[in-house]
């Protein structure tokens, strides 16, 4: 329950905003931080403290990437494969990182640690390739050094 | 240009720090405005200095400003630092290493048009730069620079950070403003044009970031000082964003049309292996890729637009000849296709076959009649989308097209079982060139 939990966060969430609708998608990333994904508990909770439908905080979560429908790993590894990334080895570097991790871009591991997906420009291409861990940004990855990064968080 | 005017964390590493920003000019034309000047003049100085927006259409500034109807209160100011346009990164930089001036330049301009809030709205992806944005604000309230009657001169203002969740399309203004009301971004109908009903249908300003950031030393040196760099159109300096196949990519502050395309690619440490240039997208996926011919274009609006693309961002990706331009071609409408919002049917859709002929070029089934069709979904979306978004899908297409149509021939005959699923490897091979890469000072020319 982020009403108790976090009580003072949603407090300085909504006073930012005339309007409480405004606060629906920073409230959903207290939400998702509390439940760790947003299942239906936290959008029942974000409906009711932005006094919006259940069903209108749904389609905020799906039409936003970062928020997450379905349960994932404790530390989400997201690496671009965009043009600019891509130019610069970001396909094979993502190849690596599956091959690291053990499952394909999109999957969990089993033990239920890492998710890996592929995303659009992150605004790093300068950096490539470059990888968020839970929005964390980690740039110019080599294969070694993204190694050591998920060894670090086993 | 001897000094940097927006990346001056380039010549003043520890200017994120308040005491070091105050030291170096910070905030005195933010004293000077709320001292002696009216909103009225804020306004003229921007307006007579130029100043176009760097978010992508290059609309003059002041003007803009001057759109909102003076006697309709609260009025917003709404800052778009959403910078999801493949290939751009200058924000990013600006709102890590420089935020003060980001903060004085929307300070600026709220009290110019005399708002009483500012929302600078970052893609969720901004989650960690978005923390030395807000510990500056933090600081600049302390400091009583921010807040209710600032330094005592009666107007107040407060800025607040609004983090977006991932949508390239909340980049485009109204479906920004969507966004931050707690709606879908999808973009609005115009008009009602955001000046006049924008943010909760009150009067809106919405700048791009650097936009803003060119605010605080016009207002401080004036608008001839200003007019120094630049041309007469495009005045002032624009931050160029290098990426792609050069040695140091990187942000590059250069005055508007100064240096060519082919001088940008030098200062960036000339393309990886000295391989020759293939193509430049000069405003990442949104824009016609310009073939070599181009490369002495100067680098300015007006020029680049008569070179038939359009300067927009300045995020120039550089494709060399080791690039294929069919898979290049098929990564920039995955990413439409990624993007779409789904709002009218000729982007949904378009974008939709658009990629599966892609794919099935790219993987090795295509044909020459598939390559014609590539062209006509692009020509039945052309004019007909909701919103631009739609409109920059089709470039990637329509340009690679009218410029490499050969390689998509060639395409289609020599790699009857697709591009192998290696094809990345051969581009990494220069990896360890991008750990050395970052922002580099303007090399001498
Ligand atoms: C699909 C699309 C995406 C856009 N993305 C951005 C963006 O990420 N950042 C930005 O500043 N402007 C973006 N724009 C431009 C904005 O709509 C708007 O013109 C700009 O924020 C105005 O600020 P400026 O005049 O200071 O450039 C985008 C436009 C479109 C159509
Ligand atoms: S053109 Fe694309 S992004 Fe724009 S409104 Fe239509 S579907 Fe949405
Ligand atoms: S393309 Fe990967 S960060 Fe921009």
């Amino acid at each position: 329950m982020i009403k108790e939990k976090r009580a003072s966060d949603v407090e300085k969430i909504l006073a930012k905003y005339p309007s409480k609708r405004s606060a629906v998608m920073p409230l959903l990333y207290l939400a998702q931080e509390e439940y760790g994904y947003c299942n239906d508990a936290a959008i029942r909770e974000v409906a009711e403290l932005t006094a919006l439908d259940p069903t209108e905080v749904k389609s905020v979560v799906g039409f936003y990437t970062m928020f997450f429908e379905e349960k994932t790993g404790t530390y989400v590894v997201e690496v671009c494969d965009d043009l600019p990334c891509a130019l610069r080895g970001a396909d094979a570097f993502v190849r690596h990182c599956e091959h690291k991790l053990g499952v394909r871009a999109g999957e969990t591991t089993p033990d239920g640690k890492f998710t890996l997906r592929t995303v659009m420009c992150i605004a790093a291409c300068d950096r490539a390739p470059v990888a968020q861990v839970n929005r964390e940004y980690h740039y110019s990855l080599t294969p070694e050094s993204f190694d050591k990064l998920v060894d670090d968080l086993k | 240009m001897d000094k940097h005017v927006l990346l001056r964390d380039l010549d003043i590493p520890d200017i994120r720090e308040l005491a070091v920003y105050q030291a170096n000019d910070g905030y005195a034309a933010w004293r000077k405005a709320l001292t002696g000047m009216k909103p009225d003049e804020v306004m003229g100085v921007v307006k007579d200095s130029g100043l176009r927006g760097r978010g992508g259409a290059g609309f003059p500034a002041g003007l803009k400003w001057s759109f909102l109807p003076k006697d309709i209160f609260p009025k917003y100011v709404v800052v778009n630092g959403d910078e999801s346009e493949a290939g751009t990164f200058k924000d990013h930089q600006l709102i890590e290493n420089n935020p003060h001036q980001v903060i004085e330049g929307v300070a600026l301009c709220a009290y110019a048009v005399q708002a009483g809030t500012a929302y600078i709205y970052l893609r969720g992806e901004f989650y960690e730069p978005a923390r030395p944005l807000q510990k500056a604000i933090d600081e600049a309230y302390a400091a009583g620079l921010l807040g209710q009657n600032i330094l005592g001169s009666g107007y107040s203002l407060d800025i607040h950070i609004h983090l977006g969740a991932g949508a390239y399309i909340c980049g485009e203004e109204t479906a920004l403003l969507e966004s931050l009301e707690g709606k879908l971004g999808q973009p609005r109908l115009r008009p009602p044009f955001p000046a006049v009903q924008g943010l909760y249908a009150k009067p809106t300003v919405i700048n791009n970031i650097e936009t803003l950031a060119n605010v605080p030393p016009i207002v401080l040196n004036g608008a001839q000082w200003y007019r120094q760099y630049g041309t007469e159109k495009s005045p002032g300096t624009k931050i160029f964003c290098v990426s792609g196949r050069v040695n140091r990519p990187g942000n590059y502050e250069l005055p508007l049309g100064q240096y060519t395309i082919r001088q940008l690619i030098e200062m960036s440490g000339g393309t990886i292996d000295g391989c020759p240039v293939k193509g430049v997208l000069p405003a990442g996926s949104s824009a016609p890729i310009l073939p070599v011919s181009a490369l002495d274009t100067r680098l300015d609006y007006e020029s680049v637009q008569a070179a038939g693309s359009i300067l927009g961002s300045a995020s120039f990706v550089i494709l060399d000849d080791s690039v294929d331009i069919v898979w290049a071609a098929r990564k920039m409408v995955r990413f439409f296709r990624h993007e779409s919002c789904g709002k009218c049917t000729p982007c949904r859709e378009g974008t939709f076959w658009a990629l599966r002929l892609y794919d099935k070029i790219v993987g090795g089934h295509g044909s020459s009649h598939d390559i014609d069709m590539l062209a006509d979904v692009a020509n039945g979306m052309a004019n007909k989308c909701f919103c631009l978004l739609g409109e920059f899908a089709t470039s990637p297409i329509l340009s690679t097209l009218k410029h490499f149509r050969p390689e998509y021939e060639q395409f289609v005959r020599e790699h009857q079982n697709g591009l192998p699923n290696t094809y990345g490897d051969q581009l990494i091979r220069d990896h360890a060139i991008s750990v050395a890469g970052g922002s580099v000072v303007e090399v001498a020319y």
